[in-house]
């Protein structure tokens, strides 16, 4: 089976353009810093979020009660959705009742996790994503690689042939500012023809029945002040119990995602248009089991700001759909094994156990703990490849013995001098490809640490 | 049994054991003077702050805007600020207001953390009209400034429940090789006129 190895491979292939890449995602994360570093209390804020979002765990279901009463009392209807099939359905079936047939959306990482568009497209729904970067990658037939940054992978040239193609613009354009300006034009003829509007959630309020939305294109606005119809999807986990708790995450979201101090629009929704509808699809689809399992029920409190795949060294150089999941990154791949833990087995693997990913996360999830736990259960459920088992293996045995340790250490020392390069940077060797080994010292620690000691005692 | 009893059922078995939820007021010093971080948060967000002496030299400050923009549909929903042109509340559907050049637009009180200006969308009379608008003007008076969000959402607990949404500039977006572009979907500007 193809793992996040072997995709990765065919990006970083590219080297010219996997560096741009992971340049540009340093980009942002040096922002990040600098936004985070502005702030005096950040790491107080964390601190909070992280145990507002474990305090609501522990009382989801009755939080979502009081949501719905009190959505429900300002005119909203609320829908429960077990899985991503049934979701799809609710949301289906609001469209055909009403006869809608064009439904324009805004980013919602919840509706590609369930397949929204192409199981609304195979029943005759025109979707248009209006997110830029989301809508770039529509034309392009790809799903975002970046949950924040959709199109991060595409340069400005891509994205003017491909609007010359789609979009009927001039030949050659590489200028964002008129790109930008060539999608808004469109964008805007198709927010006047829709029929519906569909949202994601970022945050829902117990207290209040608020959804709140954010974005800095205003095109969730644009999407749910022109057609009748709001349909806003949300999973079980981005509940907040009060209005006040959103200045918490509020002063974490943009700083972490993109350095900025807060998005441009913060809509919070209560109730439809008037002479609308506003439609609230809750959905578990396997976030009860994940809250269910001690080890990993932290990665629901995740606010999707994308910080851990800006920073990760792995995710940088190995590009979105290395991860062959929804979510990529680190978050990515310790929610993608509880989705289904063979396919994505390869996932924990995909980093280097830094730990940066840790210390940017706002809501302070454990990642590299997690990552390590989602190793070992890969591991205990016999989903590695035989190459990886054998080679865990064999360094168990060597790492338990002290006589194996030292005779390995000594034949690696002699054999890393004494083999030519044909052999040391083999087809075997994946770890030569793209790096050297460091020249090999003289004496080993083992060596320097004995002579010290002698030294000291005469 | 019903999707919903299924899921709230599945949320309780899996609970973890309770936990306190803490108090998120807020640890920030009070800035010196907020008003001039106000406007140095309206600046970092590419919004473009207007300091106006009083009321009575609103119409003067608004008027320059106009000339500047040479918009000649406006919507205003701030009395004596400037003559509108299009009246929204006449406007049966919001589709008829594209086109519409400028809206002006009252704020309830700015956030100097970050240049967030609180709209309470729900007294307008077309909810979108801040971002079908080509550009935007908000009228927001200079002492209704809060510190940060935590006094913020002190300020939003105390206004009646309803539909507001925080502005902070003009429409912007960076999807195209992380270039900051204004002007995606909605207001190609956002002027903040800080009165009194």
């Amino acid at each position: 089976m193809i793992g996040h190895a072997e995709r990765a491979a065919r990006f970083a292939a590219d080297d010219a353009r996997a560096h741009w890449h992971d340049q540009a995602l340093w980009w942002v994360r040096a922002k990040r810093d600098k936004a985070a570093s502005a702030v005096p209390d950040w790491e107080r804020l964390r601190g909070l979020a992280s145990a507002i979002k474990a305090h609501t765990q522990s009382r989801l279901a009755d939080y979502l009660e009081e949501f719905e009463r009190n959505a429900t009392a300002a005119g909203a209807r609320v829908h429960w959705a077990r899985d991503a099939e049934e979701h799809n359905a609710i949301v289906h079936r609001i469209l055909a009742d009403r006869g809608a047939t064009r439904l324009v959306k805004s980013k919602s990482m919840l509706t590609e996790e369930c397949h929204l568009n192409p199981y609304l497209e195979a029943r005759g729904i025109e979707v248009v994503d209006t997110d830029l970067g989301e809508r770039i990658v529509q034309l392009a037939h790809e799903p975002p690689s970046h949950i924040v940054l959709p199109a991060i992978h595409r340069k400005k040239e891509e994205i003017g042939e491909l609007f010359h193609h789609k979009l009927g613009t001039a030949a050659g354009l590489s200028d964002p500012k008129v790109l930008t300006e060539a999608a808004r034009g469109h964008l805007r003829e198709r927010f006047m023809r829709a029929q519906a509007g569909l949202t994601g959630v970022n945050f829902a309020v117990a207290e209040t029945g608020h959804v709140v939305v954010c974005t800095n294109e205003g095109n969730a606005d644009m999407g749910t002040s022109l057609p009748p119809i709001h349909i806003a999807c949300m999973g079980v986990e981005k509940l907040v119990p009060r209005l006040a708790d959103l200045a918490v995450f509020l002063r974490l979201l943009a700083r972490s995602a993109t350095g900025q101090p807060t998005t441009t629009y913060t809509t919070h929704f209560l109730g439809p248009l008037r002479g609308g509808e506003l439609h609230i699809v809750v959905v578990d689809n396997g976030r009860s089991r994940l809250l269910a399992d001690e080890t990993f029920r932290r990665a629901l409190h995740c606010i999707r700001c994308g910080a851990c795949m800006n920073t990760c060294p792995v995710f940088r150089r190995s590009g979105g759909y290395s991860y062959a999941y929804t979510i990529p990154g680190p978050i990515g791949s310790v929610l993608a094994p509880s989705v289904d833990p063979r396919a994505h087995a390869s996932l924990p693997f995909a980093s280097s156990l830094c730990g940066s990913c840790d210390d940017v996360c706002p809501v302070r999830i454990p990642l590299h703990d997690q990552l390590l736990a989602r190793r070992r259960d890969a591991a205990r459920a016999g989903l590695l490849s035989s190459g990886k088992r054998l080679g865990m293996r064999l360094a168990g045995m060597v790492l338990r013995s002290g006589f194996l340790y030292l005779l390995a250490s000594r034949l690696g020392k002699l054999l890393g001098r004494a083999l030519p390069r044909r052999i040391l940077y083999g087809r075997w060797n994946v770890w030569g490809r793209q790096r050297e080994l460091p020249p090999l010292p003289r004496e080993s620690f083992r060596d320097l640490y004995r002579q010290h000691r002698s030294e000291r005692r005469g | 049994m019903d999707s919903r009893s299924e899921i709230l059922k599945r949320l309780r078995a899996a609970a973890p054991p309770p936990a306190p939820l803490p108090d998120p007021r807020s640890e920030t010093v009070p800035y010196a003077d907020p008003l001039a971080q106000l406007e140095a948060a309206l600046q970092a967000v590419a919004a473009v702050p207007v300091r106006v002496a009083g009321v009575a030299a609103l119409p003067e400050a608004v008027a320059a805007v106009v000339a500047q923009l040479g918009a000649t549909r406006i919507a205003s929903a701030v009395p004596g600020a400037a003559p509108g042109t299009v009246r929204p509340e006449e406007l049966a559907d919001p589709h008829e207001l594209e086109g519409l050049d400028l809206a002006i637009l009252p704020g309830e009180f700015g956030v100097a953390e970050n240049g967030a200006i609180w709209v309470n969308a729900a007294a307008l009379p077309h909810r979108g009209v801040f971002v079908v608008t080509q550009h935007l003007a908000l009228v927001l008076p200079a002492r209704e400034v809060v510190t940060d969000m935590h006094a913020a959402y002190a300020r939003i607990a105390a206004l009646p429940r309803s539909y507001g949404l925080f502005i902070a500039g003009p429409s912007k977006t960076a999807d195209i090789e992380q270039a900051l572009v204004i002007g995606a979907h909605g207001a190609r500007s956002c002027t903040v006129f800080l009165v009194g």
